[in-house]
């Protein structure tokens, strides 16, 4: 099979035996993989109403049929099971240079299953699978982790670990690969930490195949001209990484500060990406085979190492009043060694700030001389530790994310979450097709199952009024749509700033040998989409959940450039619902299932 | 009149982050990015006060106009 390994390996941590399987190639086509791929098998193994920690739930790591081919960025890889946090379906993505290396290995997907007696790492060579001991790295940060496993493994092996925060379930942890790359949402870490598994070595020593290798030259040189014409993928991202975003998202007055409260934050020039450019950087980074390099590698006192991106520097600064860099770099470092996903971590605190200033939490509430007042960015980084570790009551509810933690103290509606899940950087009441996009998401608040900002702030590929309510129910639908199919294919969503649909077809043709169309790959985005809304319906998450937190639907932006508005969501949701085939109520219609053929 | 300019990332090189230039009744954004040597090729966001702006669009007193190279990313 071109692109794809043609196996999936098996993994049974009950009683640490496996197996290979044939990757069904017509299957593999229809949903592409990655996240397409996993969440079909997720469908076809997982009942949907299984607790996120039961042993039954399932961990499915899956590469797409572009990972680690020479297309650009293409060394993406997802980690797809039932969510802690949400009780959706999770697919959450990570790059760096873990995926391909998998795909190296001669994989397409582990299917992780059952759960470990005791603390597990698996050592992947080729076909050569060990089950080793992992006591001695359980409870290590990541950095140490990596640095042991290192010594273990083969020459240049990559790894993927938990960090403690997977360990003690924090249902807002990641899963880490080369150290600092994350697949950071939805709590994916915890499951992994359910199972006893700590890491996971590999090794590999052949490359996919390629159906037509002089033509995948011609169209990668294309792609990879239009990723340096492009100005947001050949300059901005290079230049200055995703942190420029931050005085652009302020200037607009969309960018949400104390936990949502206001959309202006005044100082938001000193957590800017050009502040962070001229004080911190050490150096650019890329994952594999990314001519982008948006990557960050930063210093500030004692602490250094890769990011912080903007949902981080946002999450951790604006949201917590903070704008003291350095806080937020150390803030960032720490998340990384505990393996938390940063966004949810930073709105986590956020919201505790927020129970603080409404007397829910009171000092005798917190230990150790802390702070959770506005501002507090000397107190970040013990937060993200108690956070990983569940030290302390603050600590241990922090662990659950912000909705569960502000229920507890007697206010949820200081969560600002979408299905439990913590909103990233762009207050959708100026910005109303993210808002639809928030609240239609598969896997609850998030930004990168549908960009919206792409048009509604960049102007790309079109500009779009970010106030406007008609037409973006269609622009939502075909960015999500797009969207899965380039997850699944195992490319880096930054690459659609510059490539269209018709460009990854080409990519995707060349490297498969189909003939997919335009059209089709967006049917495919399509099918993915309606998968994971089927399963999350039989999870029992009701549509009622389609909404965002209460604040953005009527509480009016107080000041700012964006002052006086708030979502509409329910003026966009039903033509959403019409155009993606779904009933007036969000169910999707039979006859819709059986055309994409779910 | 008097209006306010706000620069960014590449744009402020030579420029500096904010600006007050004076203006004659009447003036555009595109009379404010010749004032600073800015090609409009350069300028991929334009702001007036925070909402979409207009090259062509006439400035009021007081006014804040935002400028941003091609820049993005999330």
């Amino acid at each position: 099979m071109n692109g794809y390994a043609g196996k999936i390996l098996r993994i049974n941590l009950s009683d640490h035996t496996y197996k290979t399987e044939e990757l069904d190639k017509d299957k593999a086509l229809k949903y592409i993989g990655g996240r397409g791929l996993g969440s079909r098998i997720m469908a076809e193994e997982v009942p949907p109403t299984v607790d996120a920690f039961d042993p039954e739930n399932k961990v499915i790591i899956a590469t797409g049929p572009l990972t680690g081919t020479p297309t650009p960025a293409g060394g993406r890889y997802m980690v797809v099971t039932k969510s802690p946090l949400t009780g959706t379906i999770a697919s959450s993505n990570s790059g760096g240079f873990w995926g391909s290396e998998l795909k190296f290995a001669g994989y397409d997907l582990l299917i992780l299953e059952g759960k470990s007696p005791k603390p597990v790492n698996i050592f992947i060579e080729d076909d050569k699978i060990t089950f080793k001991d992992a006591a001695h790295v359980w409870g290590k940060i990541v950095s140490e982790t990596t640095s042991i496993l290192a010594e273990e493994a083969p020459d240049k092996a990559k790894i993927l670990c938990i960090g403690p925060g997977g360990e003690n379930l924090s249902k807002i942890s990641a899963v880490m690969n080369d150290i600092n790359r994350a697949a950071g949402r939805s709590g994916v870490g915890a499951v992994v930490g359910s199972k006893n598994l700590k890491a996971i070595v590999v090794k590999g020593s052949s490359k996919p195949t390629i159906a037509d290798s002089e033509k995948l030259k011609e169209v990668v040189k294309e792609s990879r001209g239009k990723l340096k014409d492009n100005g947001v993928t050949g300059q901005g991202l290079p230049t200055y990484g995703t942190a420029v975003l931050v005085n652009i998202i302020n200037e607009g007055g969309v960018f949400p500060t104390n936990n949502f409260q206001t959309t202006y934050f005044d100082k938001a020039e000193n957590i800017s990406g050009e502040h962070l450019a001229e004080n911190f950087l050490i150096k650019r980074e890329s994952c594999f085979a990314c001519p982008i390099a948006c990557g960050r590698y930063t210093k500030a006192d004692e602490v250094e190492g890769g990011g912080p991106e903007y949902e981080t520097i946002w999450a951790f600064g604006a949201a917590c009043g903070v704008d003291d860099m350095k806080s937020v770099i150390k803030a960032n470092f720490w998340c990384n060694e505990m393996g938390l996903d940063t966004i949810s971590a930073g709105v986590t605190i956020a919201a505790a700030m927020e129970l603080y200033q409404r007397g829910k939490i009171t000092d005798a509430d917190i230990d150790d001389g802390l702070s959770l007042k506005w501002g507090a960015g000397e107190s970040l980084v013990e937060w993200v530790k108690k956070m990983g570790r569940r030290d302390g009551l603050i600590g241990d509810k922090m662990a659950e994310g912000s909705y569960r933690m502000a229920t507890h103290f007697g206010m949820p509606e200081v969560a600002m979450a979408v299905k439990k899940q913590e909103l990233p950087a762009y207050d959708p009441r100026g910005i109303r097709g993210q808002g639809l996009q928030y609240a239609t998401s598969n896997r609850g608040g998030c930004h990168v199952r549908g960009y919206l900002i792409s048009p509604e702030i960049l102007g790309l590929p079109q500009k779009l009024d970010r106030f406007a309510i008609d037409g973006k129910a269609e622009w939502v639908k075909i960015f999500q749509d797009l969207t899965a199919f380039i997850d699944s294919a195992g490319l880096c969503l930054f690459t659609s700033f510059a490539i269209d649909g018709e460009g990854y077809a080409n990519l995707t043709n060349a490297v498969l040998g189909t003939d997919f169309t335009q059209e089709d790959i967006l049917e495919a985005g399509d099918r993915i989409w309606n998968l994971e809304r089927d399963y999350n319906l039989k999870a029992g998450i009701d549509p009622s959940q389609d909404t965002l937190p209460k604040r953005l639907l009527k509480d009016p932006i107080p000041d700012g450039p964006s002052k006086g508005n708030v979502t509409r969501l329910e003026e966009m949701l039903p033509k959403y619902y019409e155009i993606r085939g779904w009933s007036e109520k969000g169910i999707p219609k039979a006859e819709t299932l059986e055309k994409l053929g779910v | 009149m008097k209006i306010k300019v706000r620069l960014f990332a590449t744009l402020r090189e030579n420029r500096g982050k904010e600006l007050e230039l004076s203006l004659q009744d009447k003036a555009t954004p595109e009379d404010v990015i010749q004032e600073l040597e800015i090609a409009k090729s350069d300028v991929a966001i334009l702001l007036v006060n925070g909402r979409d702006g207009d090259f062509s669009q006439e400035l009021r007193e007081s006014d804040v106009v935002s400028i941003f190279p091609p820049v993005g990313g999330g």
